[in-house]
């Protein structure tokens, strides 16, 4: 089986997040970029399929960012993918949704007889849950998102998908897009083998010709959605913190019937 | 003037409220226009309702392959009427099924996708983005924008709306290449309001230790009529369920009022409750990064404190 992994780089949301003045888009200098939890989890996933399926299951990562997108790319390589893609153009800077699972979905064509294409379901960079349901819209591929548990049985693949709405059992046969949510399991650390070893797999550089993508249906200049303004939020000025004396919950509920809350 | 459509959430034969709040947005662009999509029998037990919040017209697409696939069936449907009425908009929920719904309709029909607003209006929408750190706006460039809302943003204005029904086709769908549903269990509504437009919400954290202690929280939740949430590391730790996660990759709340028990209030936890009008923290470490929020904040111990605040609340009420 060949399982594609779809992995993003995204500023670490431990540390704070910024639009850039000049065109509103993410400020990429202004905090560390890392490999977006969610597509650790994707990972994880993709091995965890590949383990159970034995040899003859690859599984390859592929990502469109900026250069140093390549440091996501190699820790996904170290958890234990065996070789990746990774598509770097400046003139991708500032794409939309539709832009950007259109230009995947061409990586994806690159590649032969892709059976499994596993996402996450949400970037957490301002990401909308787009990117699968529009990759598997434009590949006429199932898609069977936000998954709890994946099971691949010869062809078909079922999953649990669980939503704020409940939970929901999913049939398809492959090739499909399957999306991850949270909950799918814990990420592995990458051993210092696996950090070795991926210093030596192979890491694919396309440009937007080499995917065939024309730069005039991409980019901020073409993107179908625009930011016409942004503004930060005034910062919150501090309350007031006090010891619990004992009388700590009398002393909230006084707060609140101060504040008219109670 | 021009139609926009609103797809209509529904679940067991209601409207969920989050279509009331589209029904509202959508005045702002044109003319409401409901689509309903379900199984045989499902728009007649919704019309009244529409109708009320101002829907001019209910296209009604009924079909068994409704319930069987996911997302393609409702995006199939929407992708004819855009054709067929080029409407000034399209809106739905932002919730798990509208956004994948939308996204599949804005590759369809090469429109513009706006996710997860807070604000329709002609000129654009309106995002908050990083947890309520950016307020962003945005517009479409193409015809028909595709735009999900996030529920609980739009304050709902009923009005009558002439709701003149029409039947629309079920456009066909090739099993192979969809996802096959094979079996649903929704979330039951518990007796609670719901997280997302609660106007109060107390949640509890790690240091509630455990899952049997969140029976404090739940007690100081009901005394005073508000939603139970928590953070990730109690979901994690499958303390309290995963639909009651607040943060970054759980739920956003605004509420007037929010209650944080035993949560240090990591960056992530932060994203999804920020932008509460007052935010009250109790946790036992004064270092805890939740004070910098709080409006008042108490340091202490919750095994205590959420008990007696509970009692407190409840004597005053009488
Ligand atoms: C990509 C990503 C997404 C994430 N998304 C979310 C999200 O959506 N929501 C979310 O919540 N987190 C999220 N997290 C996790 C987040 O970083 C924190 O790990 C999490 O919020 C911690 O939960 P906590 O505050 O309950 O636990 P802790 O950080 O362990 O804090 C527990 C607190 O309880 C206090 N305490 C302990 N005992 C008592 C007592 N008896 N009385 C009073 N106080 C007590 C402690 O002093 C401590 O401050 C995300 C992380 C990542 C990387
Ligand atoms: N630029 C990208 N490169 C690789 N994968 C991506 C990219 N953007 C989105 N994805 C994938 O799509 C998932 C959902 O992202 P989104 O639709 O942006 O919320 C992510 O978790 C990734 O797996």
């Amino acid at each position: 089986m060949n399982i594609v992994v779809l992995v993003k780089q995204v500023p670490d949301t431990y540390s704070e997040r910024k639009l850039s003045d000049s065109d509103h888009t993410l400020d990429r200098e202004s905090s560390d970029a890392v490999i977006d939890e969610i597509n650790e989890r994707a990972v994880e996933a993709a091995l965890q399929l590949k383990e159970a399926d034995g040899d003859g299951t690859t599984v390859t990562v592929i990502s469109m960012g900026p250069e140093r997108a390549t440091d996501a790319v190699r820790k996904a390589l170290a958890m234990g993918a065996d070789d990746a893609v990774l598509l770097s153009d400046d003139a991708l800077h500032g794409s939309c949704a539709v832009q950007t699972a259109r230009t995947l979905a061409k990586v994806l064509g690159t590649l032969d007889g892709v059976d499994l294409v596993v996402t996450g379901n949400e970037s957490s960079d301002g990401g909308t849950s787009a990117v699968p349901p529009m990759l598997a819209e434009i590949l006429g591929l199932p898609a069977l998102t936000h998954a709890r548990e994946i099971a691949v049985d010869g062809t078909t693949i079922t999953v649990r998908r669980e939503t704020d709405e409940g939970v929901t059992s999913l049939r398809a046969e492959l090739p499909a897009v399957v999306s991850v949510g949270e909950k799918i399991n814990e990420p592995r650390y990458p051993s210092f083998k696996g950090i070795m070893q991926a210093k030596k797999k192979p890491i694919t550089s396309l440009t937007l010709a080499d995917a065939g993508v024309d730069a005039g249906e991409v980019g901020l200049g073409n993107a179908l959605s625009q930011v016409t303004g942004a503004a930060p939020k005034p910062p919150k000025s501090g309350g007031q913190k006090i010891e619990d004396g004992g009388d700590g919950g009398a002393q909230i509920a006084e707060y609140l019937a101060a504040e008219k809350l109670i | 003037m021009a139609e926009v459509l609103v797809l209509v959430d529904h679940f067991d034969g209601d409207v969920r409220k989050v279509t009331y709040e589209l029904l509202t947005a959508a005045r702002a662009l044109g003319a409401p226009s409901a689509v309903v999509v379900g199984t045989p029998g499902t728009a007649g037990k919704l019309a009244d309702g529409l109708k009320a919040h101002g829907a001019e017209k209910i296209y009604v697409a009924e079909s068994e392959q409704a319930t069987e696939y996911l997302a393609a069936p409702e995006a199939a449907v929407l992708a004819s009427l855009v054709e067929s009425v080029s409407p000034a908009a399209v809106l739905l929920a932002a919730s798990g099924d509208g956004k994948e719904i939308a996204a599949r309709l804005a590759v369809r029909t090469n429109s513009a996708l706006l996710s997860d607003v807070v604000g329709v209006g002609a000129d654009g929408v309106q995002h908050s983005i990083f947890g309520g750190a950016f307020t962003v706006d945005a517009k479409g460039v193409t015809d028909h924008p595709v735009i999900t809302v996030r529920a609980g943003s739009i304050a709902i204005e009923p009005t009558d709306g002439a709701g003149a029904e029409q039947s629309v086709a079920m456009p066909e769908l090739d099993p192979s290449r969809q996802a096959v549903v094979t079996a649903r269990e929704p979330v039951v509504a518990g007796d609670r309001p719901e997280l997302t437009d609660a106007s109060v919400v107390v949640s509890g954290g790690r240091g509630m230790g455990g899952a049997e202690n969140f029976g404090i929280v739940e007690a100081l939740a009901d005394s005073l009529g508000a939603a139970v949430g928590a953070s990730r590391a109690a979901t994690d730790a499958g303390w309290y369920p995963h639909q009651f996660q607040v943060g970054q990759t759980g739920k956003t709340v605004s509420p007037q009022l929010y209650i944080a028990a035993g949560i240090s209030g990591a960056i992530q936890h932060r994203a999804g409750m920020q932008t509460a009008k007052t935010i009250i923290a109790i946790n036992k470490d004064p270092e805890a990064p939740i004070f910098e929020l709080a409006d008042f904040g108490l340091v202490g111990d919750l095994n205590t404190v959420v008990p007696a605040l509970t009692e407190e609340i409840t004597k005053r009420k009488g």
